[in-house]
């Protein structure tokens, strides 16, 4: 199901694992700032840092296939991009017979190089997201200045989430089981399913927000300060540091090789 | 138009970054004033209320029946937060299902999530409330007003969502306009219907099971202040699409606009799939469709004044 968060996380022992979860963030953007703003066709630092990311993978324990296999969740918007072979001027290499479009050789590197550049984006996210247990992560993004306010809201949607998720299955379950599909008899029609599907939305709301109402206040009967705490709270060492500005350095090296090719 | 994208999450790598720079400002800026506008509406119960909320947004998607074309129709959720719950907090609660997509499953990449919030989060929120209290103000509130005005709103902002994804690929100089919006409205014309229909049922059981639940959102923050946020998002994305120097690939889209005769020939195939979405005889496409999507709006806009006139007679008459 689609809610479901547990498979996410990789639980493995290894130095990925234990850095600090800021590092970790702020890695994965940079790695991703620096695949966005590499100029078109430096294949060279692509390559370098595709390699990056295979390493980090493979140290993190993951397996070379992991994060290539999630990062085909991106894949369908790459259809957004298909004009740009046909719409960008220059020389052609082939035309599409029967309608005369041509393709050309500028056009192919700059759809190359956007599809370059979200697959590389996107292993980093995996990365990051499969050596990140939920909570620390979001204590990363608290400390890193996400407000206050927001984390706990996420903080509260990861935890009923499934709660929430199975509630819906229990009633997706009854819908299956009040109306079995019997020969001869003809399917519903669009606008009554959606209208059905909308009353079943409604309902859920509803136990939702009963839901909420007794959550509020049990927790306010318990005393509940605002903000969920960590037991552990992690802080950086040097070990943190070295790892943060080797990378920094590394992907400075990558940026530099890719401009002054 | 199965071929094209279903959702409007967009990936790193599909919006340079200074347009991606530009939606998370924007972002920051209003989630910073939906946080202090709900703090104002929920005070304490705001934490475990918009969680909870963000929670069912999530899992409501399981929720789903199948439309035409193999694509199926699921909850969004936009708009119905924005109706229960007001723009502000529906914003929030978006916020949160938006980022937790793009952090925990790489769906809709980090530096585009600032325009995926605006995108699917303020401007559906926005346009749908603010869609669904003009109707009723016209149509009076009525229950059938409501139901009929839920519907409007949600394909609304589905469109509205689209149409904006479709301006800030164009701009990055991704997804030429000219091929990008006809293909992102017109699918997300077909996915409205969904949305409207699994919102308009949810608001009508809403209204008989609990009344009270819908009053929140008719007093919440930002019912007065929402055509304006709208409209200045509106213009940004306006300034944005028109003006040469957002472009980063000035090539792409000065290009296109020189080589309109190509265009059109490369717009062909598209409008046949499409013959209703155009206009015949404005030659532009991209004109054509923001055209034939103001009237589509029109033609949404009008259906449900007349069902909920017509019903309101029909109650009355009873």
């Amino acid at each position: 199901m689609h809610f479901d968060l547990t498979d996410i996380y990789q639980p493995r022992a290894g130095f990925i694992h234990d850095l600090d979860p800021r590092v970790k963030l702020l890695g994965a953007l940079f790695i991703i700032l620096t695949v966005v703003t590499l100029p078109q066709g430096a294949w060279f630092s692509f390559g370098l840092i595709l390699l990056l990311v295979v390493l980090l993978s493979k140290a993190a324990g993951l397996g070379l296939l992991y994060t290539i296999r999630g990062a085909f969740i991106a894949l369908p918007f790459a259809l957004a991009a298909i004009p740009i072979p046909f719409m960008t001027p220059g020389p052609a290499v082939w035309v599409v017979p029967g309608l005369g479009w041509a393709v050309t050789v500028s056009g192919l590197l700059r759809f190359g190089t956007i599809l370059l550049r979200t697959w590389l984006a996107v292993q980093a996210g995996v990365l990051l997201s499969a050596t990140t247990p939920v909570p620390q992560m979001l204590w990363g993004l608290k400390s890193l200045g996400l407000p206050r306010l927001l984390v706990a809201v996420i903080g509260f949607m990861i935890r009923y989430v499934f709660v929430l998720g199975d509630e819906v299955l229990r009633m997706l379950r009854a819908r299956a089981a009040r109306s079995p599909h019997l020969p001869g008899q003809r399917r519903p029609g669009v606008l009554w399913q959606g209208q059905m599907a909308g009353t079943m939305v409604g309902s859920f709301f509803l136990r939702s927000l009963e839901r909420s109402e007794r959550v509020y206040a049990a927790m306010a009967s318990r005393g509940y300060q605002g903000e969920v705490v960590l037991l552990q709270q992690p802080s950086m060492d040097r070990f943190d540091w070295a790892a943060l500005a080797l990378l920094a350095i590394t992907l400075s090296a990558v940026m530099t090789l890719g401009i002054w090719r | 138009m199965l071929f094209s994208p279903i959702k409007m999450h967009i990936p790193d790598g599909f919006l340079s970054t200074t347009v991606a720079v530009v939606g998370w400002i924007l972002a920051v800026v209003l989630i910073w004033i939906a946080i202090r506008q709900t703090r104002d509406q929920l005070g304490e119960r705001q934490v475990p209320l918009m969680g909870i909320l963000a929670a069912f947004v999530f899992a409501a998607q399981a929720i789903n029946f199948p439309i035409a074309a193999g694509t199926s129709g699921h909850l969004l959720g936009g708009t119905l937060a924005a109706i229960v719950l007001g723009p502000w907090a529906a914003t929030l609660i978006m916020t949160a299902v938006i980022g937790v997509q793009a952090f925990l499953f790489q769906d809709g990449g980090l530096l585009a999530l600032g325009w995926n919030i605006v995108n699917m989060g303020v401007l559906t929120a926005f346009a749908g409330y603010a869609c669904y209290r003009l109707l009723l103000r016209w149509i009076g509130e009525t229950s059938a007003a409501r139901v009929a005005a839920a519907f409007a709103a949600a394909w609304l902002s589905v469109e509205v969502g689209a149409i904006a994804t479709s301006v800030e690929l164009a701009v990055s100089g991704t997804s030429p306009l000219q091929f990008g919006l006809p293909a992102m409205a017109g699918v997300h014309a077909l996915i409205g219907i969904g949305e409207g229909l699994i919102t308009s049922g949810a608001i009508s059981l809403l209204q008989v099971s609990r009344p009270e639940v819908l009053h929140t959102g008719e007093q919440a923050p930002g019912r007065k202040g929402a055509i304006f946020v709208l409209a200045g998002l509106f213009l940004a994305l306006a300034v944005a699409a028109f003006s040469p120097l957002a472009s980063p690939h000035p090539d792409g889209l000065e290009y296109i606009a020189g080589q309109s005769g190509f265009l059109e020939r490369a717009a062909e195939p598209l409008y046949s799939i499409l013959p209703d979405y155009t206009v015949p005889f404005i030659h532009n496409p991209a004109l054509t469709t923001i055209i034939a999507v103001m009237l589509g709006t029109l033609i949404v806009f009008a259906l449900a004044w007349i069902v909920g006139r017509g019903v309101f007679r029909l109650e009355r008459r009873r």
